[in-house]
């Protein structure tokens, strides 16, 4: 059942919170094993809280679209009472005092936090390979990534974990898991989702987001999460747009759609390329203007990328010193608080996250500032204007959502740039902060796995991805006979 | 803790004759905002350690801060009253390094966008204007506070162990950095006293900060270079940490001027470093070398949203702003007709604001600036106190001058109404009622008491009709005694004469 199916039974009183949630643990423990999409299953604060929502619902209570939904947390999101990790063993034994603003938010709604889901360490990187806690895999393929750095978020979901999940996008870490795992994954506007208790990879960068299966699920998430948070000082204190309503009309009737022909061409898979063209043309069969659109400075956003977010990087994780929270490594009497705190963070981080430290102290040093993070701020201005010309034409962009499907486990574990390629098409919307949204769009002839098309609108336009994915995906099921995830074998054995 | 220097001294008239110092001076000074800049702790000085934190000033991984305005708007209103242009739109910056008591390994300060910038402040040296640059005014947050155990010095190394009280990370902290103050020659140490003398006056005024430099409240890092006399170069500077009175101010520049001009007189360089300034020895020690400096690796803080104060709201703040001290003893100074040096002794005494508030409560200048320099003086001074401190109220001293000045008390019993005001009897009014302190004023009580010393004192009166006034002094004294110092003495003499004439 879907997230929109479930509310409506719940609500309806056809099944209560207490089955649904026992019915996601049971499939956690059937398949979890194998998908390792969770760091932490927390099979006990869920049943309470779902007892509570039975209890409230029973005393005739008017009861949020979530309330007794389940809900997936990528274990980025500071949760009270649950670990909360990064994906890393700096952070081993810490339990947050206090929930982030979204964990409040779901919480307040009635949905069912099933427990903490498995990411790149720190978020960074597109595989979950490097979390300190091994990988997750992709319900497609039990060989091949989930994508990452929310890859036990959208792994999850795929695998009926969860019907919905939360994730973080700051380069690409939603959308791209959910285009890989064939589902529904939405960076919102920056600022249109709190980032408080979410620990910071990259502050510019990083937006909170949902994961569902369907688009409308999505939608229903986005909408529970979103909205002004004082907490946070770039959240937008704008109204929520109405993503839900937009996920229900799912008409694009003379939406004029732009082609980003920038986003394509060597280094992208036939397979990819031809799924994302049936998607324009059945956008178009739909009644939408499709144009092609040009926006050169696309092809600089990875470089400036890997300047801005290990630069930001490089500072936020210089709070973990084993001083207030978290590993203590050498702390025999022997060593002083320095030497302490340098042989914590050489335990404590991986290879990956060690690399962005180092890139990010070196982009920000004096003499080289100039050179790289100023430059990169430069390019991101430019990569701005390029949308603000492009929204000027039309009312979406649309782009392959990954430059291929996904890859095998270790394939490019020792190949960085490899890897990074593999946000190549997301990460213009995250150095813009405008809104943008990966919808299943079908399989790739070459190896059946799926393929993610990417919707961008304009910041605070989010309501426009959700009619033009709602609209895609109606098409597309219609056209298949039955959703995608069907056929998705990894674990059908 | 006592402090070995090994350096050479040349004395300071010395020094002075043959170096021309340059000084400069980067004050640190906590706002007294409620709560702290980015998060909603309370920030009370002495509280039990680590009990006014949170997530943010904590640093916990996920939290973000958000902005106090109350603490810009401070910032403002010293960039203002410190003749400072006011940026209409500034950011915040990250300062990265590691220590431990600092929760997130950087600091959010301003770096190359402060919030006010150009300003000046002027300063009266031996009778001198000196218009000290300001170059700019910045907020920042403060760190956690560190103490190490164990150990000889107190400091980091050789400490056993350390402490980290976190109360003060996050207290809001406006850093303001003077112009490179050239020209004082020898009243470069008087001067940079001075300096943070008018500044903490101003501040203090501006009602921003308790400026506490015992409290830490108000802290001061003094630059300090010489050149040698009139050739007009910049020396090297050195940047002494750890001066927290305004006297070690004054005592620290004075120390480098000696420090340095011996090391000029023999032919080496200067080092640009950080020193320690240790009260005990009034000397300076090396600290880190600026040549190895950190690298802050500063960038425009992500977390926070640029801050563009509306220039509507500054022309407020700025319409809002208390009259200027030094303009405020101008203008006092006019008003009570008083003497430069007068002046100066009042502000030293802390009692400028003491007199203005007992004046405005009725008294002369002249009254209240005698009794708060002379009786009350020797009152604070007997029990090691301010003035300020002492129990009694200006409008209580307004009053005891108007009973004076009225004659219903005599300088004898007034003090005495002070003494009790000070024991905490009451207003001045009820003490007299208490006591029935009020002078005989009654003629018919007086005339008896008179005729009775009169008759007692043949001689004396015999003396006085022989033209020898001065003896009436007898008869007062005996009329005194038998009204037991209630009555009015000049009154006394007067009625004497003439009953005798």
């Amino acid at each position: 059942m879907t997230a929109a199916e479930l509310s409506a039974a719940l609500a309806k009183s056809e099944v209560s919170a207490t089955e649904v949630t026992q019915a996601h643990l049971d499939r956690i423990a059937a398949v979890d094993d194998r998908v390792h999409a969770f760091l932490h299953i927390a099979a006990d604060s869920a049943l309470a809280q779902a007892a509570e929502v039975d209890k409230r619902r029973k005393t005739g209570e008017q009861l949020a679209p979530l309330a007794g939904v389940p809900v997936a947390v990528k274990d980025v999101f500071t949760t009270k009472n649950m670990p909360t990790t990064c994906g890393s063993h700096i952070l081993d034994g810490w339990h947050p005092p206090y929930d982030a603003t979204i964990t409040q938010r779901l919480k307040q709604a009635g949905a069912i936090i099933l427990g903490k889901t498995n990411m790149d360490e720190f978020a960074m990187g597109s595989s979950t390979e490097n979390s300190a806690f091994g990988p997750s895999r992709n319900p497609w393929d039990l060989d091949k990534v989930p994508g990452g750095s929310s890859g036990g978020s959208a792994a999850a979901v795929a695998a009926y974990e969860a019907p919905l999940a939360i994730g973080t996008d700051t380069g690409g870490s939603i959308r791209q898991p959910a285009a890989v795992c064939g589902i529904v994954g939405t960076k919102p506007t920056y600022g249109g989702s709190s980032r408080y208790g979410v620990v910071a990879f990259a502050s510019s960068l990083d937006t909170p987001g949902p994961f569902g299966r369907t688009v409308l699920d999505a939608a229903l998430l986005h909408e529970a999460i979103s909205g002004h948070d004082p907490m946070d000082s770039t959240s937008i204190d704008a109204p929520v747009p109405p993503v839900v309503a937009a996920a229900r009309e799912a008409d694009v009737s003379g939406m004029r759609i732009g082609v980003v022909t920038d986003l394509s061409g060597d280094g992208y898979q036939p397979g990819v390329l031809s799924r994302f063209a049936e998607a324009v043309e059945v956008l178009e069969s739909l009644g939408a203007k499709v144009t092609e659109v040009s926006c050169p400075h696309f092809r600089y956003a990875l470089p400036a990328y890997y300047l801005i977010a290990p630069s930001e990087a490089s500072s936020n994780l210089a709070r973990f010193d084993a001083m207030r929270y978290g590993l203590r490594v050498g702390d025999d009497g022997s060593r002083d608080a320095e030497e302490v705190m340098a042989l914590t963070r050489e335990v404590g981080f991986g290879a990956e996250v060690k690399r962005r430290i180092i890139l990010g102290t070196h982009a920000l040093s004096s003499g080289y500032y100039d050179a790289y993070y100023g430059k990169a701020q430069k390019v991101r201005t430019l990569i701005i204007r390029d949308f603000d010309a492009a929204f000027g034409q039309v009312d979406v962009l649309v782009s392959p959502a990954t430059p291929t499907t996904a890859f095998r486990l270790g394939e490019r574990a020792d190949d960085p740039m490899a890897m990074y390629l593999a946000d190549l098409c997301t990460i213009p919307s995250d150095l813009a902060g405008n809104a943008a949204i990966s919808v299943p769009c079908g399989l790739a002839a070459e190896d059946g796995l799926p393929v993610g098309l990417q919707v961008m609108a304009p910041a605070l336009a989010d309501d426009r991805l959700y009619r033009v994915a709602a609209a895609a995906e109606a098409a597309f099921t219609h056209r298949w006979g039955q959703p995608l995830l069907t056929s998705a074998k990894g674990l059908a054995s | 803790m006592t402090t070995t220097t090994t350096d050479r001294l040349v004395p300071f008239d010395e020094a002075v004759q043959r170096y021309d110092p340059v000084i400069g001076l980067e004050t640190h000074v906590e706002l007294g905002t409620r709560t702290k800049m980015f998060c909603g702790c309370p920030t009370t000085f002495g509280a039990e350690p680590n009990s006014q934190v949170c997530p943010v000033c904590l640093g916990l991984p996920g939290s973000l801060p958000v902005v106090n305005r109350k603490a810009i708007e401070y910032t403002i209103r010293i960039g203002l009253a410190l003749n400072c242009s006011i940026a209409t739109w500034c950011r915040f910056a990250r300062k990265n390094y590691f220590y431990p008591d600092m929760p997130k390994n950087f600091q959010i300060s301003q770096y190359d966008e402060p919030l006010c910038t150009d300003g000046w402040l002027d300063v009266t040296v031996n009778d001198k204007t000196i218009r000290v640059g300001i170059e700019r005014v910045h907020l920042e947050e403060d760190t956690g506070k560190s103490m190490h155990v164990g150990g000889a010095t107190g400091r980091i190394h050789g400490a056993e162990y350390s402490l980290v009280d976190y109360n003060r990370a996050g207290i809001p902290l406006v850093e303001i950095v003077t112009k490179p103050i050239e020209g004082t020659g020898a009243d470069a140490p008087v001067a940079a006293r001075l300096y943070v003398t008018e500044l903490r006056d101003l501040l203090r005024s501006l009602g921003v900060s308790d400026v506490r430099m015992e409290e830490g409240s108000l802290r001061c890092d003094v630059n300090t270079s010489l050149a040698p006399r009139g050739s007009g170069r910049l020396g090297t500077r050195t940047e002494t940490k750890n001066v927290n009175s305004l006297r070690s101010v004054e005592r620290a520049v004075r120390f480098e001027i000696e420090r340095q001009a011996a090391v000029l007189d023999s032919g080496a360089r200067v080092i640009l470093q950080t020193r320690h300034f240790h009260e005990d020895t009034g000397t300076t020690t090396p600290g880190r070398s600026k040549e190895e400096a950190q690298d802050y690796r500063y960038f425009p803080e992500p977390d926070l949203v640029p801050v563009a104060p509306p220039k509507e709201w500054v022309e407020q703040i700025r319409a809002a702003l208390p009259e200027a001290p030094s303009a405020r003893r101008a203008r006092l100074q006019a008003e009570w007709d008083l003497s430069e040096a007068d002046m100066t002794a009042l502000a030293n005494a802390g009692a400028l604001d003491l007199v203005a508030e007992t004046v405005a409560a009725g008294a002369s200048p002249a009254d209240a600036r005698k009794w708060w320099l002379g009786e009350l003086a020797r009152r604070a001074n007997d029990a090691a106190t301010e003035l300020a401190d002492l129990a009694i109220t200006p409008a209580d001293v307004a009053r005891v001058a108007e009973l004076v000045a009225t004659g219903a008390l005599n300088d004898r019993l007034a003090r005495v109404v002070i003494d009790a005001v000070l024991a905490g009897e009451g207003t001045p009014d009820e003490v007299v009622a208490a006591r029935g302190l009020a002078v005989v004023s009654d003629e018919g009580a007086l005339t008896t008491a008179i005729d009775e010393a009169i008759a007692a004192n043949p001689d004396v009166v015999a003396k006085i009709r022989d033209g020898k006034v001065a003896a009436a002094g007898v008869l007062v004294g005996a009329v005194m005694k038998t009204t037991r110092g209630k009555a009015d003495a000049p009154r006394v003499h007067e009625l004497i004469l003439k009953r005798l004439s």
